[in-house]
C-alpha cells in the first residue's frame, strides 16, 4: 500500500533537514505532492523555501532525512533528477553574452538535445513567453520581467514535467506579474507539476492548488488557500485605523468585538464572521477610527495568526 | 480556393506544412526522455559546456582573431626588430648564436598565452560565480559540477591552440623559427597557458568577492614572471638571488622548451623532462583544485 501511495508523488519529502553550521535552514519538513498539483510554500524571506527549492533541484546537499524525486535520490541520481525538471531560479542566470533564441538553444543543449528539435522548440517557446520579436535582442536589452519570461522559457526547453519556480515575480511590476501567471496557469492546465516558492499571498492565492506555510525552517500549515483560511482565520476583517499613535490604546477599548482582535503599528484587525456588524459595534462605543475597510481574510491574515508577524517586512 | 493558379503540387506544397506545424503542436518536435537526457549530459557534458562557451567567444571572434594577430605582429616588430638592431649590433654571441628575434620569439610566444589565460581564468570565473551567475544555469541541468569546469578550459584551450597556431605563423613568417621542430612550440605554449591558468582557476573560483585581487595577480605575478623568467634576456644574467623567480616560474620553463623547438638551444634531456613536467604537475594540480573549489562554491 505506501509503495502504490508513493508511486503517485512526484516529489516526497520526509523530516527533510539542512543545517548551515549551527542555523537550521530547513528543520524537518515533510510533504508529498502528486503528479500535476500546483504546489506552494509561501513564507518570509529566509524561511528556508529556497534551501528546499535547493535540495529538490539536486543542487544542495541536505543534512538529514529523505527525499524522493520521480522516485530518484537527487544526491544518487543528480544528472537524472534534474533531467526531469526545469528550473526558474530566484535569480537571473541567464548569459548575457548570447542573444535570446542562443540562451534557450545552448541550455537545451545540456540535455543532449539536438539541434533539430532545439531550433523549432525554441522559437515555440519565445512565442509562448511573447518574446519573438525579441529572438535576436541581447539579453541586457530586456525588462525584468522579459528577462523572467525568458528564463521560464529556458526552464521549459527540455519538455519538463516538474517545474520549479523560486520566487518567480518577485521584482516584478504587477502588469508583468499578470502576464507571467497567466503563463504559470497555462503550463498548470496543460499538465505540469508546478512547485512554486512565493512571499506574495495573492501569487499563492492565484496558483497553488495546495500550499505549506513555512516559517524558520518549519511548516507550520498545510491545505488549500480556501482550507487554510478557513481553518485558522474568520471569514471577514475590519481593519481600523485611528492614527499610528493611537492604534495600541483604541485596542483595549474594543476588546469583546469580534472573534479575535489584531492591534498592528498601522492599523488595529478585527477578525469576525461579520465586519459590518462589527464596525457598527465600533461606533456604539463612540469611537471613530480615521479610515475603515471590511474585507475577506487572506493568506496574509493566516500567516499572521500563524507567526504573529506579517510577511512582507 | 482560386487564389493559387499554378504550382499544383512542387513548390506550394513543400513550403506550406512548416506553417501548419508551428501553429498545432508538432507531434515530430518532441523532447527525448529524461534518461536520455541524464545519459548523454554524463557522456558529453564537457563539450556541451564546451559549445556554450565556444557560442560566447564565437560573439566576438573577430576581436579575437585581431588580437591574436596584431599582438604578435606589434611584440615582433617592437622587440625583434626595433630593439633586435641594436642588440645584435652589441652582443652578436650573447645569444647563443641566433638572432635577438629568434630568442625572444618563443618567449614571446609562451608569455602571450600565460597573458590569455591570466584574462580568460580570472574575471570570467567571478562572472559566473558572482556577477552574472552564468554557471547556476548549467548547475541546475544535467551537467555534474566537474563537466563544467571541464567544458571551460576545453573551450579555453581551444582558444590557446588558434592564438599560438596564429602566433607561431607569424614568427615563422619573419624567419625566427630556423628549427623544423618549430611548430612543437604551439602545443608547449598552451601548456605552458594552462599550467599558470589552471591554479589562477581554482584561486578565482574562491574569490567571494572582487576587492582587486586579479589587478594584483597581473601587477605582482603576471608582471614580473614577464620580466624576469629569461623572457628578454638569458635568466642566467640575473644575479643568483634573482634567478629563482625563473625557476619556478611557468613561462621560463615553457620558453626554455620553445628555445628548444624553435632554433634548437641546448637543454639537456633530464631538464627538457623537468620543464614537462613541471608544467604539467602545475596544470593538473589547478584542474583538480578548480574542480574542488567548484564543486564546494556550488554545492553550498
Amino acid at each position: 500500500m505506501p509503495n502504490s501511495l508513493t508511486r503517485d508523488y512526484v516529489i516526497s519529502a520526509r523530516n527533510l533537514t539542512k543545517h548551515y553550521g549551527d542555523f537550521a535552514a530547513v528543520d524537518d519538513i515533510s510533504f508529498d505532492v502528486p503528479a500535476g498539483e500546483s504546489f506552494g510554500l509561501l513564507g518570509p524571506n529566509g524561511a528556508g523555501k529556497s534551501t528546499t527549492m535547493r535540495m529538490i533541484g539536486g543542487v544542495s546537499q541536505r543534512t538529514s532525512g529523505s527525499l524522493s524525486i520521480m522516485g530518484l535520490d537527487p544526491e544518487q541520481h543528480g544528472p537524472q533528477v534534474r533531467a526531469h525538471l526545469g528550473v526558474v531560479p530566484q535569480q537571473d542566470n541567464l548569459d548575457e553574452e548570447l542573444r535570446v533564441r542562443d540562451n534557450l538553444i545552448v541550455y537545451g543543449r545540456y540535455f543532449g538535445l539536438p539541434l533539430s528539435y532545439l531550433k523549432p522548440k525554441a522559437d515555440e517557446l519565445l512565442e509562448f513567453a511573447q518574446l519573438t520579436e525579441k529572438a535576436k535582442s541581447k539579453v541586457d536589452s530586456l525588462s525584468g520581467g522579459m528577462k523572467r519570461r525568458l528564463t521560464i522559457a529556458r526552464s521549459l526547453i527540455n519538455e519538463p514535467k516538474i517545474l520549479l519556480l523560486d520566487e518567480p515575480t518577485t521584482g516584478l511590476d504587477p502588469q508583468a506579474r499578470h502576464i507571467l501567471w497567466d503563463r504559470l496557469f497555462r503550463l498548470k492546465e496543460s499538465g505540469v507539476t508546478l512547485i512554486l516558492t512565493t512571499h506574495y499571498m495573492d501569487e499563492a492565492e492565484q496558483l497553488c492548488d495546495r500550499l505549506v506555510v513555512v516559517d524558520k525552517g518549519k511548516i507550520m500549515a498545510e491545505g488549500s488557500p480556501s482550507q487554510l483560511i478557513r481553518e485558522h482565520s474568520t471569514r471577514e476583517v475590519l481593519e481600523l485605523r485611528f492614527g499610528s499613535e493611537r492604534n495600541t490604546t483604541v485596542a483595549a477599548e474594543l476588546q469583546g468585538i469580534g472573534d479575535r482582535l489584531e492591534p498592528l503599528p498601522d492599523r488595529v484587525l478585527i477578525y469576525t464572521h461579520d465586519g459590518e456588524a462589527a464596525l457598527e459595534q465600533v461606533a456604539s462605543r463612540g469611537l471613530h477610527p480615521i479610515t475603515s475597510l471590511v474585507r475577506r481574510s487572506s493568506l496574509e491574515d493566516v500567516f499572521l495568526r500563524l507567526t504573529g508577524r506579517s510577511l512582507v517586512d | 480556393m482560386t487564389n493559387p493558379p499554378s504550382a499544383p503540387s512542387g513548390v506550394g506544397a513543400e513550403s506550406a506544412p512548416p506553417d501548419a506545424t508551428t501553429t498545432t503542436a508538432p507531434p515530430a518536435l518532441r523532447a527525448h526522455s529524461p534518461q536520455v537526457s541524464a545519459d548523454r549530459a554524463q557522456r558529453f557534458g564537457s563539450w556541451y559546456y564546451a559549445e556554450h562557451a565556444l557560442r560566447v567567444m564565437n560573439g566576438y571572434r573577430w576581436t579575437l582573431i585581431a588580437y591574436s594577430v596584431g599582438n604578435p605582429v606589434m611584440y615582433l616588430f617592437a622587440m625583434g626588430v626595433g630593439l633586435a638592431t641594436l642588440v645584435d649590433q652589441n652582443s652578436a654571441d650573447a645569444f647563443g648564436g641566433v638572432s635577438y628575434l629568434a630568442f625572444i620569439a618563443p618567449a614571446l610566444l609562451a608569455a602571450a598565452t600565460i597573458m590569455t589565460a591570466a584574462t580568460e581564468f580570472t574575471y570570467p570565473v567571478m562572472d559566473g560565480f558572482k556577477w552574472r551567475r552564468v554557471y547556476y544555469g548549467p548547475h541546475a541541468s544535467p551537467l555534474a559540477v566537474h563537466q563544467i569546469v571541464n567544458g571551460y578550459i576545453i573551450a579555453i584551450t581551444l582558444r590557446l591552440v588558434l592564438m599560438s597556431a596564429i602566433y607561431f605563423g607569424i614568427v615563422a613568417a619573419f624567419g625566427a623559427s630556423p628549427s623544423p621542430w618549430g611548430w612543437a612550440a604551439v602545443p608547449v605554449a598552451v601548456l605552458c597557458g594552462l599550467s599558470f591558468g589552471l591554479p589562477l582557476m581554482a584561486y578565482s573560483a574562491s574569490v567571494e568577492e572582487d576587492k582587486g585581487q586579479f589587478a594584483l595577480v597581473m601587477r605582482f605575478l603576471v608582471t614580473p614572471m614577464f620580466l624576469f623568467s629569461g623572457t628578454f634576456f638569458p635568466l642566467t644574467t640575473l644575479p643568483i638571488f634573482l634567478q629563482w623567480i625563473g625557476w619556478i616560474s611557468p613561462l621560463w620553463h615553457g620558453t626554455q622548451l620553445g628555445r628548444m623547438l624553435t632554433y634548437g638551444y641546448p637543454v639537456p634531456a633530464w631538464l627538457a623532462v623537468i620543464h614537462v613536467v613541471y608544467l604539467v604537475a602545475l596544470a593538473i594540480l589547478g584542474w583538480r583544485l578548480a574542480r574542488r573549489t567548484y564543486e564546494r562554491r556550488l554545492g553550498k
